[in-house]
């Protein structure tokens, strides 16, 4: 098995092909989205292969430490950052190409117009602890 | 075998450890296992009306009180605090009922002593006084398990100084109890519903009418539970909701609790909140509720807290009292930062006749939403205004 982390972007992702910002879409529209993302993390949990799923506010704070005795700086949240995370799904599966295929089924959710946004997600292996046989 | 039962047997095994000089952290560990021993082993003697020789069932609490004290017992011997367990032996009561007083309110004093933050203080209440266990109470919370066990007995250990028999802080119990209520988030366990049974439970251990004004808003708001969700999991905003889906019996409960702390004139701000629900319980439909009732109890509850939620359902109030005009003079008042600001300033705009500005609003208030439902629930307002008036 092999766990993968299935990050959704605010922004930093290529732009998808069916682009229409959410508030633009039908009441409708929403809800059909929103349950297509519900019944795929529960079809997931099913199968054995869900891990987490959790959303990200769109704004948030950098931290950094700035010396003994004086309290953290903080700084932001900054606006031309490129890359912005909105979420993830980590999944537990038995390849890549698993992986691979359910990215493509999250990517499918229906937006505007009731038609798949194809959605550009991003797909990375977490690192693992070393397998006990190495030779 | 009723979970429920042992639950609410919890508190007083505890404390009948206590009084027999146990001290309250390991009295608290060895209810708990014996708590699971009970939810692990008792057969479902109860459900069949037919306990075998030497079930547990026919006395839950002497069963409870017998294996906790033990585990107490084994515990404090792998301590190899031996001469102290021989002193506590001999001092062991002899089996049968324990006395009849109840410490049950000291219990709810300590699990939400001042010293503790919320959280640890949410945990230990539903530990010792619910007598939920860790696993439950770590998947409520959405946190692993090791670490609510650790919240638990770094709680523990934050009350370890405080005497038993001291008289508590009801204000932070009653916050402790309106928290669970509060984020009650679904799980196994109905925390909204654990929250009520906890808050009854105290009500009958102590005669106080912010006791009553709490359990009588949970009531109220809890009456509404059905009415709030659609099929497909959308939030359904008061003024919308079907109130023929509202649990009438839970409403008169609540407003009769309510009536009667209110005539003993002690006024909190629980019994305020409470009388707010209470208006728009009575109104048969949205459009017939009593705003400026609503206002006035508003305007009491500003006199007990000066939260920055009750100042904004304010200015919702005056929106709907004085107009919307009136109300977005209110809501300028206060800070824009507030939790909420933009999505009740889009609400006013849009019963001002602005729907441009509401969308937009609406659209920027679903970016700033804390969670999931309402984020959906502000674009899709933002997508209803935008898709009729382009």
């Amino acid at each position: 098995m092999a766990k993968y982390l299935l990050l959704k972007h605010y922004r930093g992702a290529p732009a998808a092909v069916n682009d229409v910002p959410m508030d633009q879409w039908t009441p409708e529209e929403i809800s059909a989205h929103v349950k297509y993302m519900q019944d795929f993390a529960a079809r997931l949990e099913q199968t054995g292969e869900f891990v987490d799923g959790q959303a990200l506010a769109p704004e948030g704070t950098f931290v950094r430490y700035d010396g003994e005795g004086r309290p953290p700086v903080t700084d932001g949240p900054f606006a031309e950052t490129k890359d912005l995370i909105a979420g993830w799904m980590a999944i537990d599966v038995d390849s890549y190409e698993r992986a691979v295929e359910l990215a493509g089924e999250l990517s499918a959710a229906p937006g505007a117009g009731g038609k798949p946004i194809h959605e550009w997600l991003e797909l990375r292996p977490f690192l693992t602890e070393p397998p006990t046989v190495t030779e | 075998m009723d979970e429920l039962l042992l639950r609410r047997l919890t508190p007083s095994v505890l404390s009948i450890l206590v009084r027999r000089g146990a001290d309250f952290a390991a009295a608290e560990d060895a209810v708990q296992e014996a708590l699971i021993e009970a939810l692990r082993g008792w057969p479902a003697t109860s459900a069949q009306g037919s306990p075998g020789s030497g079930s547990p069932v026919r006395d839950p609490k002497g069963w409870l009180v017998t294996v906790a004290w033990r585990k107490f017992l084994d515990a404090t011997r792998a301590d190899s605090a031996r001469r102290r367990r021989e002193d506590l032996v001999e001092e062991q009561p002899a089996p049968g009922p324990a006395g009849s007083v109840d410490d049950t309110l000291q219990l709810y004093f300590l699990c939400a002593h001042p010293s503790l933050t919320p959280s640890s203080a949410v945990a230990l209440t539903l530990r010792a006084v619910g007598g939920l266990t860790t696993r439950q109470i770590a998947h409520a919370y959405l946190v692993p398990e090791a670490t609510m066990a650790q919240r638990i007995s770094r709680a523990k250990r934050t009350v370890s100084g405080v005497r038993f028999d001291q008289p508590g802080d009801l204000a932070t119990v009653l916050r402790v109890l309106y928290l669970v209520f509060n984020e009650g988030y679904s799980g196994d366990i109905d925390l909204v519903a654990e929250a009520i049974r906890l808050t009854r439970q105290l009500a009958t251990a102590v005669d106080h009418p912010e006791v009553a004004g709490l359990l009588a808003l949970m009531l109220l708001h809890h009456a509404r539970r059905a009415a709030r969700t659609a099929p497909d999991g959308s939030l359904v905003p008061l003024a919308e909701q079907d109130r023929g889906r509202w649990d009438t019996g839970a409403i008169t409960e609540g407003i009769a609790i309510l009536q009667a702390a209110l005539a003993r004139d002690r006024l909190g701000e629980y019994q305020a909140q409470a009388a707010v629900a209470a208006l728009h319980a009575d109104a048969p439909t949205a459009e017939e509720t009593d705003w400026v009732q609503i206002l006035e109890w508003y305007d009491e509850l500003t006199r007990f807290t000066d939260s920055p939620i009750v100042r904004l359902n304010r200015a919702v109030a005056v929106g709907e009292a004085d107009g919307p005009r009136a109300g977005l003079a209110a809501l300028a008042a206060l800070d824009d930062s507030l939790p909420r600001h933009t999505a009740v300033a889009a609400h006013l705009h849009e019963r001002a006749g602005d729907r441009a500005t509401a969308a937009r609003l609406y659209a920027e208030a679903a970016r700033k939403a804390p969670n999931l439902a309402e984020r959906g629930h502000l674009t899709r307002q933002a997508a209803r205004l935008n898709i009729s008036s382009p």
